[in-house]
């Protein structure tokens, strides 16, 4: 299972070295598993057909490719279908919104069903406009569907089912449309993803009727399998850190454990900023008052201090706007991203998992040497399927990264214009 | 103001000093002592200065000069020392005396009240106030020694006036009450402040917070790293910067704490007033009471009540010898009462004119303060506004280079 000297790939940040297999599968897959901004003329032959989006491949499972332009940037402020190009708006052909909340009542439960709409001009969709209504348990299971079908991909968080902390009721409007904002990023980011976006379920999900989506559900692995991964899972941890793991994943694994620290604390800090701004708000609503009422036994200096108060109250007004930008930019990008980490040690955990399988199954080889050849099939498809599990999350990884990069650029530089205009008021 | 002392003479205090030393009951005890230093301001040629002479003074001798000078010129309007204990604290400031910061402030409004006492008209030329400044020895004593303690009013005194008085000068009721609303809201806003302070330094400080995760942040990444660390950098100085500006601000807040005390020293002569005038009027009640009773006894007829014809009635007549002895005693008393009456009057219109005066320069000066405060105060958050816009400015474009 050694690799032979294998098509590198070279923009890969950890020099990555890629863990090679002879399958002809695999070749489709790695060269291209590079660093985003990779032109499309990278695309091998087999991938001809990738090339042109309105194709839907149903095989997702063989091919994780990546050809064509990465990252196309989401603005965290859209709230409707505005969202800033880097290249390649020719690109994008699936635009999806979420919105309009609306409260059932039935005799068991109340729930929320949110409305998505989806334009697209891909060929396999039937048509071009989609209206349907969702509820967050069908988000849950679209989560889990695609988390089935690419476990080493990276698939975008979902908002919780609730806060445990904070004074928010379930149904509360602020509630509802935090979540509302999320599930609709959640959307859209699994529609730039170059794989995510041609899954199947996705598309149900996307265009299906209420009943028709029920009816889907309910096949697919059932329960039972479900649990069998989950034991599997399990026994692969408990066997303890994987030998063979490929250093860059080793990294990987590092810079998510500080990543994730980093980005708590940042968002501890950032709602700590938020509350003291909000009491300093509080302070000075107080303050401007005083002038006033001062203003009123004076007489030479009535002008000025009215003039004070004014400014105090403009001052109070800035202050409010200033927390509104970090309320709706920074702190859910923050919260989105804590997420995320979470989302990335699972799935560095599920492809450390996938490894353990496959080095299992060799020491067992190294010991029963006569069903070697057959075996040796299943040792193939299961290198096969690490090096595409290792592909596809050094691929994504990269995308991902990117990702992060510019939303949080984009968030700091909100943050630190919001606070210019503050000043500047 | 031609000739007022401050013209002639530089004053600052200059220094502060920490000295133990044994207080009046034997103790030993910490306290800190302030130098003073003259300096007599004439033409001077060409390098030539006057020699520079100086005394060290402690925060109680300036007390004993403020109560004699209000004892002694009570019809003028005070300026008050400042605060002896720290108040209006935000968490950051200490409330302890001897705390460098609370000394510093202090030194700075006692140079404040040299000064403004200096440039009062009529309290540089008190000898006391020179003595305070140029000689250091056997200058308690020489206060002490004026007595001024016995011309001190009771305070239980001036409540009682206050109450019964019945006439006071209409300007003056107007005057007590502007001073009670200027002291109720400047405390107010003293207060409120210190809390917008306190608020103030907690957001600037989260804020340092952030360089610190940005620059470990940005020790794990490759390509962020440079504009995290960059960035981070700015949200420390950003944090930083409200020391800066919070210690500007504690100045602003000294000088409405010293008009929150001249509140208290404008109490004090409109008190005094009513004190003069309730005695104008206890006296002219008793002159009249008197002629009242001289009349009756002349007269031999009882208007009102009176004890005297009670007993009188009862235990019989008094002679006619006792009674020209009473009207001769009472006669006498009216004399000298209408004489006491005319002298007190003339007191209090000479009070009244005299500290009106003085109530009209004190509130030509406080517009003019006041007002300087408060722009001074405008033009501080702009300049704390103007270093927020640069720091973000800066943190903006290291963000955008992430």
């Amino acid at each position: 299972m050694e690799a032979e000297g294998r098509v590198p790939g070279p923009a890969l940040p950890a020099g990555g070295e890629g863990p090679g297999a002879d399958s002809h599968l695999a070749a489709s897959a790695l060269g291209t598993a590079r660093g985003p901004l990779l032109a499309a003329a990278e695309v091998l032959a087999l991938d001809d057909e990738e090339d042109d989006l309105e194709v839907f491949s149903k095989d997702t499972s063989l091919t994780e490719v990546n050809s064509f332009s990465p990252s196309v940037p989401i603005s965290p402020s859209s709230m409707i279908n505005q969202y800033k190009f880097e290249d390649g708006p020719e690109l994008r052909d699936l635009f999806i919104t979420v919105d309009d909340p609306e409260s059932h009542v039935t005799a068991i439960e109340t729930f929320i069903t949110y409305r998505v709409v989806t334009k697209t001009t891909r060929g396999e969709f039937d048509s071009s406009e989609y209206e349907v209504r969702r509820r967050y348990q069908d988000f849950l299971w679209l989560k889990s569907k695609l988390e089935e079908a690419h476990p080493t991909l990276i698939i975008p968080p979902l908002p919780e089912k609730f806060i445990m902390k904070g004074m928010v009721e379930r149904f509360s409007d602020e509630f509802i449309e935090t979540r509302r904002k999320a599930l609709h990023k959640f959307l859209n980011r699994i529609a730039d993803h170059p794989t995510l976006t041609f899954n199947e379920d996705f598309k149900i999900f996307l265009t299906a009727q209420a009943w028709e989506l029920a009816s889907h559900k309910k096949q697919g692995p059932g329960l039972l399998s479900r649990m069998g991964q989950t034991v599997r899972a399990v026994a692969s941890s408990v066997r303890g850190a994987v030998k063979n793991r490929p250093e860059m994943f080793t990294e990987m694994n590092n810079y998510m454990e500080t990543f994730s620290q980093k980005i708590n604390l940042l968002d501890k800090i950032a709602h700590r900023i938020y509350k003291e701004e909000r009491d300093y708000c509080n302070e000075m609503k107080e303050y401007g008052p005083i002038h006033t009422l001062w203003s009123a036994s004076e007489e030479d200096i009535a002008d000025s201090l009215k003039g004070i108060a004014g400014c105090i109250d403009r001052c109070c007004r800035a202050t409010e706007k200033r927390m509104a930008g970090l309320s709706e930019h920074l702190l859910p990008i923050m919260h989105e991203y804590i997420l995320y980490s979470d989302i990335l040690m699972g799935v560095l955990k599920r492809r450390d998992q996938i490894q353990g399988d496959l080095d299992s199954k060799v020491d067992a080889l190294a010991n029963k040497k006569t069903e070697k050849d057959l075996f040796s099939e299943e040792i193939g498809k299961l290198e096969d399927k690490v090096e595409r599990a290792n592909n596809a999350l050094k691929a994504d990884w990269d995308r991902w990264k990117q990702n992060m990069q510019w939303d949080m650029r984009s968030t700091f530089t909100n943050v630190a214009e919001n606070n210019l205009r503050y000043y500047e008021e | 103001m031609e000739d007022c002392l401050a013209k002639k003479m530089e004053i600052t205090v200059s220094e502060a000093e920490k000295r133990t030393g044994r207080n009046a009951m034997n103790i030993q005890e910490t306290y800190t002592a302030y130098l003073i230093e003259t300096r007599a301001v004439e033409s001077q040629s060409e390098g030539q200065c006057a020699p520079v002479e100086s005394l060290w003074r402690r925060y109680s001798e300036f007390e004993l000069l403020r109560n004699y000078l209000t004892v002694t010129y009570p019809h003028i309007v005070v300026p008050p020392l400042p605060e002896k204990r720290a108040d209006f604290v935000w968490h950051k400031l200490s409330a302890d005396n001897m705390d460098p910061d609370f000394v510093e402030r202090r030194r700075i409004g006692l140079e404040n009240f040299l000064l403004r006492v200096a440039s009062h008209p009529v309290l540089c030329q008190d000898k006391i106030f020179y003595a305070f400044l140029m000689q250091e020895g056997g200058w308690k004593e020489m206060v002490n020694e004026t007595g001024f303690q016995l011309k001190a009013d009771s305070r239980l005194k001036a409540l009682n006036a206050t109450f019964r008085v019945k006439n006071p000068d209409k300007r003056f009721t107007e005057l007590k009450h502007y001073s009670d609303e200027l002291q109720s809201v400047i405390s107010h806003l003293l207060r409120v402040r210190a809390r917008v302070a306190d608020r103030l330094y907690g957001v600037y400080k989260v804020h340092g917070n952030y360089g610190r995760v940005f620059s470990e942040w940005s020790a794990i990444e490759k390509e962020m790293g440079d504009g995290l660390q960059s960035a981070g950098h700015h949200m420390d100085v950003y944090a930083a910067s409200i020391d800066d500006i919070l210690e500007e601000e504690e100045h602003y807040a000294d000088q409405l704490k010293e008009y929150l005390f001249y509140a208290e020293a404008l109490r004090a002569v409109c008190r005094k007033h009513e004190l003069m005038q309730y005695d104008l009027e206890m006296a002219a009640q008793d002159l009249t009471s008197k002629k009242q009773q001289c009349e009756e006894l002349a007269t031999g007829t009882v208007r009102t009540f009176s004890l005297k014809g009670m007993t009188s009635k009862l235990f019989g007549q008094e002679t006619p010898e006792q009674r020209e002895a009473k009207i001769k005693i009472l006669e006498e008393q009216i004399q000298e009462g209408e004489e006491q009456l005319k002298s007190k009057n003339l007191e209090g219109r000479d009070f009244v004119k005299s500290a009106w005066a003085d109530i009209e320069r004190f509130k030509e000066q406080k517009n003019h303060d006041l007002k300087e405060a408060l722009i001074s105060y405008a033009v501080m958050q702009i300049s704390m506004c103007k270093k927020g816009i640069q720091v973000w400015t800066n943190a903006k474009e290291c963000f955008s280079k992430m």
